[in-house]
């Protein structure tokens, strides 16, 4: 009795766990408090959020309605052991449901199709029924003709009067929503991988300079077992405006005392090794930082030579007799429209320009800003000129550092998740029985031609198909007969 | 070419051989415009980058980078569904309830104020994801737009009085819907042509609902309800208007279910698995949790749940076409409503 007990209890929680009411049910709760996430912003200052707060509860109640808030999980809530308890109850019931209804799937497939007498062929959803005035085998042969063109392979079972025959086409398509199941429970695996074995740091590396470790969003120091060095960091303008057009810095890999990789990455182009990728995500001045200063210097003419200045460094332009100190440096140079003086709009390098104090023989010293971004601003008189190359040192690269083992998982489950969409969308499993029988015993009257099928899905389009099948059929045999 | 899509609209309404002829015009045009303004945009990205390939500057002058290009794109796709339904069941009706909602789309266009300027490519969305990403993810939106038109025809047709909630819930949906885009419109004339570009950002619904002063906001409040009051107090009158026309119950039944059996594979491979994708490859994180990305989770499990209700559950009729409705609410907000509200890693679409 217990025996028996038990195991309606285990049945009964089994098909609660497969059932389609648990799945929305689930479908539901994920959809609707997925929505608080998206309005609390997650993982953020909590000022931020009491700020929001506030404009609902007012300002006296916002902290401690955060507090509660804070306590449900809301304020990092994918993290939550009430949201991932969710998704793990999603899980369970998408494979519970799958494992439940998979035999069946597979005994439907997998049992070989039978002919059908003729009373059962005229109850399946669709049917039809033709006569010709021919012979059994000369309609068999058209039938079978359309049906091989068609790409049915058809079966034949023969009695004494008729003949029937019956093919089925994309029985896998009936396979198509497991796939999809089982892409999905892949991309949880990958999911649970990625947040198992690997990590996401970041990583702020001014230029020149080399590290062996990653932080993590709380701090902590992630070792790499290898070095990367930031030669270099560009922001590379659109011409004339202030969009940028690529964020990019070269990096160089240095593992066991060689170099062993460099590459410029940029944003939707990453450098991997060793299973660790580095992204460009963001960048800035490194504060209160003195780089070198990168000057092309041309004569009039003459050959143009790189010089690195400090910041109050001089030059010279070869065989003029023209120096120049560099005295000043602004990350944003413009002019203010009202008051004509230049000003800094940005602490950030968009417009960069450095004030150079030129002494030109038989002229009186005088300050000029070059612009990197315009170089005619290096024109000197006498058709010599000086450029801004860059300014090396002062800006870091703002690096993603990130290992993901699950990844992979994702790919492949995102790859089967489109095959598995596309064939329970697109392709439909069709039944056709076609069954050919003389109106009267003995091989006399007509060929009465009942046909008859059932399709998984878009039964307008089969029908359509029936009738086409039909209509070929009827063309090809009267055209015979008429010879 | 808008004016003429709205023109097209007032006229489908007539239905009849004019309508088509106006609307495959309507489509020409768009489509011509379309191509034109991937060619300056073309000419444009080549321009500053004269480096790139061709296949490369094609995919990346591509206009679909920014709430204009891809609303134009979303209408021009809704349009063109509205139309392969049209020729396949050889009926015209359905255009009553789908062009209506490209016009909407297209009159929130013009009154959001987006820049219709053709801008620099910003360097993340410097893909070839993105091409692929957005014409998936937007088809699969303009097929959701099209069940979202069948299922609110299916619901007039099938409700009988005003108190009924099914009724109630189409017709608060619809006012809603028509109440916003008055006040946006309202929004729009009082503001100059310079404020006009920020209008979503910092003027949204200033005129009325949130304006400074309580008591236009309270006015606006009551104007709104009043006017959600009278939709649902002559919503009936169109049931009149679709009985007159050729449609059937089962006939929108039917195309609402089709465009969801469409709209859902393209949406979740060129939406949600192509963007993870480009996410991984730009960012590090396939998913990320941003705003965006979990409204298209949400809007993925309302139609998830439409399709295992209508499959496995056996729901037909009023519930399944409420879920319709939904799903394309959920669209809506997860296109518009989280770049123009919420902050996140697509709110560059904005611009």
């Amino acid at each position: 009795m217990e025996e028996k007990e038990k195991k309606d209890i285990f049945e009964s929680v089994w098909s609660f766990l497969a059932s389609v009411k648990l799945a929305i049910g689930v479908f539901i709760i994920i959809a609707l408090s997925s929505i608080i996430g998206t309005i609390v912003e997650q993982q953020a200052e909590p000022a931020k959020n009491i700020a929001l707060l506030a404009k609902f509860f007012g300002d006296s109640a916002a902290p401690s309605v955060y507090n509660v808030f804070a306590k449900l999980g809301f304020m990092d809530m994918y993290r939550s052991w009430w949201f991932v308890s969710f998704l793990i109850i999603f899980s369970i019931n998408l494979i519970v449901c799958t494992i439940d209804k998979f035999p069946k799937t597979w005994r439907l497939v997998k049992n070989p199709l039978r002919p059908l007498p003729e009373n059962v062929l005229k109850t399946l959803p669709v049917k039809k029924e033709v006569k010709f005035k021919t012979h059994l085998n000369i309609a068999k042969d058209e039938f079978v003709n359309i049906l091989n063109s068609s790409r049915y392979k058809f079966l034949e079972s023969k009695e004494e009067n008729s003949v029937q025959l019956y093919s089925q086409k994309g029985k896998y398509a009936r396979f198509g929503f497991y796939i999809v199941h089982v892409s999905i429970i892949l991309i949880l695996v990958g999911a649970i991988i990625g947040a198992r074995f690997g990590f996401t740091g970041f990583l702020n590396l001014p230029e020149g300079q080399v590290s062996d470790m990653a932080f993590s969003q709380d701090g902590k120091t992630i070792p790499l077992e290898f070095s990367v060095r930031c030669n270099w960091y560009d922001t590379k303008y659109y011409e004339g405006t202030d969009t940028p057009m690529k964020f990019q810095s070269e990096l160089t890999v240095i593992d066991n005392g060689s170099e062993v990789m460099k590459k410029i990455i940029e944003v939707n182009s990453p450098l991997k090794y060793k299973g660790i990728t580095f992204f460009q995500s963001s960048y800035g001045m490194v504060p209160n930082a003195v780089g070198t200063f990168v000057l092309d210097i041309t004569p009039n003419g003459g050959q143009s030579t790189k010089v690195q200045l400090r910041p109050g460094g001089s030059f010279e332009v070869p065989g003029t007799g023209i120096r120049g100190t560099v005295v000043n440096f602004s990350p944003a140079l413009t002019q203010d429209r009202n008051t004509g003086a230049l000003t800094t709009y940005s602490d950030n390098m968009v417009n960069p320009g450095v004030a150079i104090q030129f002494s030109i023989p038989g002229m009186q010293p005088f300050t000029g800003w070059v612009l990197k971004r315009y170089p005619e601003t290096g024109a000197l008189p006498g058709g010599h000129s000086v450029k801004f190359a860059d300014y090396q040192g002062v800006e870091y690269t703002g690096l993603q550092v990130s290992k993901d083992p699950g990844v992979i998982f994702i790919y492949i489950g995102s790859i089967l998740m489109a095959i598995g969409l596309y064939v329970a969308f697109f392709i439909s499993h069709k039944k056709i029985w076609i069954n050919l029988a003389h109106e009267s015993q003995g091989g006399k009257g007509p060929v009465r031609v009942t046909v008859g099928g059932n399709t998984s899905r878009n039964r307008l389009a089969f029908e359509k198909e029936i009738e086409h099948i039909l209509s070929k059929a009827s063309e090809a045999i009267e055209g015979r007969s008429k010879k | 070419m808008i004016v003429y899509v709205i023109y097209l609209v007032t006229r489908s309404k007539t239905v009849g051989l004019a309508a088509t002829s106006v609307t495959i015009f309507g489509f020409v045009c768009q489509t011509i415009a379309f191509l034109t303004r991937w060619s300056h945009s073309y000419d444009f990205w080549v321009a500053s980058n004269p480096t790139s390939s061709l296949v490369e500057s094609l995919l990346r002058a591509a206009p679909l980078r920014n709430l204009y290009e891809s609303l134009i794109f979303f209408v021009w796709s809704l349009i063109l569904i509205h139309l392969l339904i049209e020729f396949k069941y050889k009926n015209r009706s359905l255009g009553a309830f789908v062009t209506p909602v490209a016009a909407l789309a297209l009159l929130f266009i013009d009154i959001s104020g987006t820049t219709k300027e053709i801008q620099p490519l910003m360097p993340a969305l410097q893909s070839n994801w993105l091409l692929f990403h957005v014409l998936l993810a937007f088809l699969g939106y303009a097929a959701f737009g099209v069940s979202f038109g069948a299922a609110a025809a299916y619901i007039i047709m099938i409700t009988e009085n005003r108190k009924e909630k099914t009724y109630i819930f189409w017709s608060i949906i619809i006012g809603i819907f028509l109440v916003v885009l008055i006040a946006m419109g309202m929004d729009f004339l009082g503001l100059s042509a310079e404020e006009r570009k920020e209008l979503i950002q910092s003027h949204f619904l200033k005129t009325t609902f949130r304006s400074d002063s309580g008591g236009v906001a309270a006015a606006s409040y009551v104007i709104g309800i009043a006017f959600i009051y009278l939709i649902w107090q002559f919503g009936l009158g169109l049931k009149k208007v679709l009985g007159s026309l050729a449609v059937t119950p089962q006939m929108l039944e039917d195309i609402e279910y089709k465009s969801i059996a469409i709209g859902f594979p393209l949406f979740t491979i060129g939406g949600l698995i192509m963007g993870a994708i480009w996410a991984n490859s730009a960012w590090g994180k396939y998913w990320s949790w941003d705003p965006k990305e979990t409204w298209s989770l949400i809007t993925w499990f309302v139609y998830a749940l439409y399709i295992h209700a209508r499959f496995v559950a056996g729901w037909r009729g009023k519930r399944v076409a409420i879920l319709a409705v939904v799903g394309f609410v959920a669209v809506i907000f997860t296109y518009l409503g989280v770049n123009l509200v919420l902050s996140g890693l697509h709110s560059y679409g904005s611009g």
